[in-house]
């Protein structure tokens, strides 16, 4: 048995405390312990973008961060970027625009955008594709996903 | 394969971090972003000690300090691609940064991490070997400073000793009349590591181009200062000229990502294209 590490932190807005195994993953322990499944397993290594998760408002790859290191640190995933009721208007656009097409990048792909949304809110096209050039999408050639991006922009979380 | 971890620490000053390490065999990390890879691949086992630094007050920030700039160990690649500090003292900074993995890695990658994984490939050493960076090392006898030319010894390998931590990176503040270039070659804007990656840098006065450097990454061991490509540029060689002297002082290998001949394909034409974009415009 690997030494485990008691942690306090954020997720999803609710506190937790819990043991993680010092080398374990936060996508690990998202999706093995904690049983939020919304963050995708693809590559494990930094590549695709599926697990892409925000902490402290910031986006990072779930799969390289150490679990132990989401101590003290407010952790959002797919399950929290929800609206208060319903979908957010990303996720509206997403759906409005046909950017989801077998799913699998899309929690990644939200929580990506989300980040962009909120730190450069007038990006253009081509500032949108660079932003989400860490998400591999397989299915949609990126078109509706950029178009949902960008129509996303003009709209507001009442 | 997997080690066990003893220990696991979070230090907060740099004077608990290297109490902690002294002594000891201690794995470092801040981002975490290699390590996680390196550890699960099986190609770099745990050591008895974790330590997480990424808690360590004062190692980050982007900053001047007299003549110089200061880039803590902790500075992220996206606070550096985001610096209107460096954007304007050091702009090849911006565009090394800019061109490294993508916004989820560079929001979590440090400075420090990129400089003590010493990958031939590292994207942010070029840029800093042109700038003639300096790293400062601490450890409980004190602090000491290494210019970043003689920090890497090969592949993953540092002249960092088991009891140090990099806490800095410093460089003069480039002159007026400093012009710098870096390209960096993959199939893809970002993402990709480096096939291959090139930068030049000199400063313009009234007879020519002085100081001139000139760096390389994947193409040796580890990231090289291209000397004989230095002397070319400062003697006002053509950017033909110049390209092929580059090709001639590189030794690449052949491995999955590209053959050592494409390699030095690669440098003569990025060479020649930066000489003409940095030096001719």
């Amino acid at each position: 048995m690997s030494l485990k590490h008691e942690i306090s932190f954020r997720l999803n807005g609710k506190p937790a405390t819990l043991s993680v195994a010092a080398h374990n993953s936060t996508l690990e322990l998202l999706r093995e312990k904690l049983r939020l499944t919304g963050t995708k397993h693809g590559c494990g290594e930094g590549e695709c973008g599926a697990c892409t998760i925000l902490v402290d408002g910031i986006s990072v790859n779930a799969c390289l961060m150490f679990a132990v290191d989401c101590d003290g640190r407010e952790v959002t995933t797919i399950e929290g970027l929800r609206a208060e009721k319903g979908l957010s208007e990303l996720q509206k656009a997403f759906v409005e625009e046909g950017a989801v097409q077998c799913g699998f990048c899309t929690p990644g792909m939200i929580a990506q955008a989300t980040h962009l949304r909120n730190t450069c809110p007038g990006m253009n096209r081509e500032e949108i594709r660079r932003g989400i050039e860490g998400n591999l999408c397989r299915c949609t050639g990126y078109k509706k996903i950029v178009d949902a991006i960008s129509s996303s922009l003009e709209k507001r979380d009442s | 394969m997997e080690r066990k971890i003893e220990r696991y620490c979070v230090p907060g000053t740099v004077e608990e971090a290297v109490e902690a390490i002294a002594g000891k065999d201690a794995t470092l990390f801040a981002g975490g972003t290699d390590l996680m890879v390196q550890t699960r691949s099986g190609k770099r086992p745990f050591t008895p000690l974790l330590v997480n630094i990424s808690r360590i007050a004062g190692l980050g920030g982007i900053s001047t300090d007299g003549d110089r700039v200061r880039l803590g160990a902790l500075a992220t690649i996206s606070g550096i691609r985001t610096s209107a500090l460096l954007k304007e003292k050091a702009g090849v900074l911006t565009e090394a940064a800019d061109s490294f993995a993508g916004d989820q890695v560079r929001n979590k990658a440090t400075v420090g991490g990129n400089i003590c994984n010493a990958s031939p490939a590292g994207d942010m050493i070029v840029p800093l070997l042109l700038l003639d960076a300096e790293v400062e090392l601490a450890s409980t006898a004190g602090r000491r400073m290494l210019p970043l030319c003689n920090f890497f010894t090969g592949p993953g390998k540092t002249r960092r000793e088991r009891n140090e931590l990099l806490t800095a990176i410093y460089f003069p503040i480039p002159p007026v009349g400093f012009a710098a270039g870096f390209r960096k070659f993959g199939t893809r804007p970002a993402m990709d590591i480096s096939i291959v990656s090139v930068g030049v840098a000199a400063t313009r006065d009234d007879a020519g181009w002085k100081n001139v450097r000139a760096a390389f990454g994947a193409v040796a061991p580890t990231p090289i200062r291209g000397t004989r490509t230095e002397a070319a540029i400062e003697k006002g060689g053509t950017a033909g000229e110049i390209a092929r002297i580059a090709e001639s002082e590189v030794s690449p290998i052949s491995d999955v990502r590209a053959s050592a001949w494409y390699r030095k394909e690669l440098i003569r034409t990025l060479t020649e294209r930066l000489h003409h974009d940095v030096f001719e415009t």
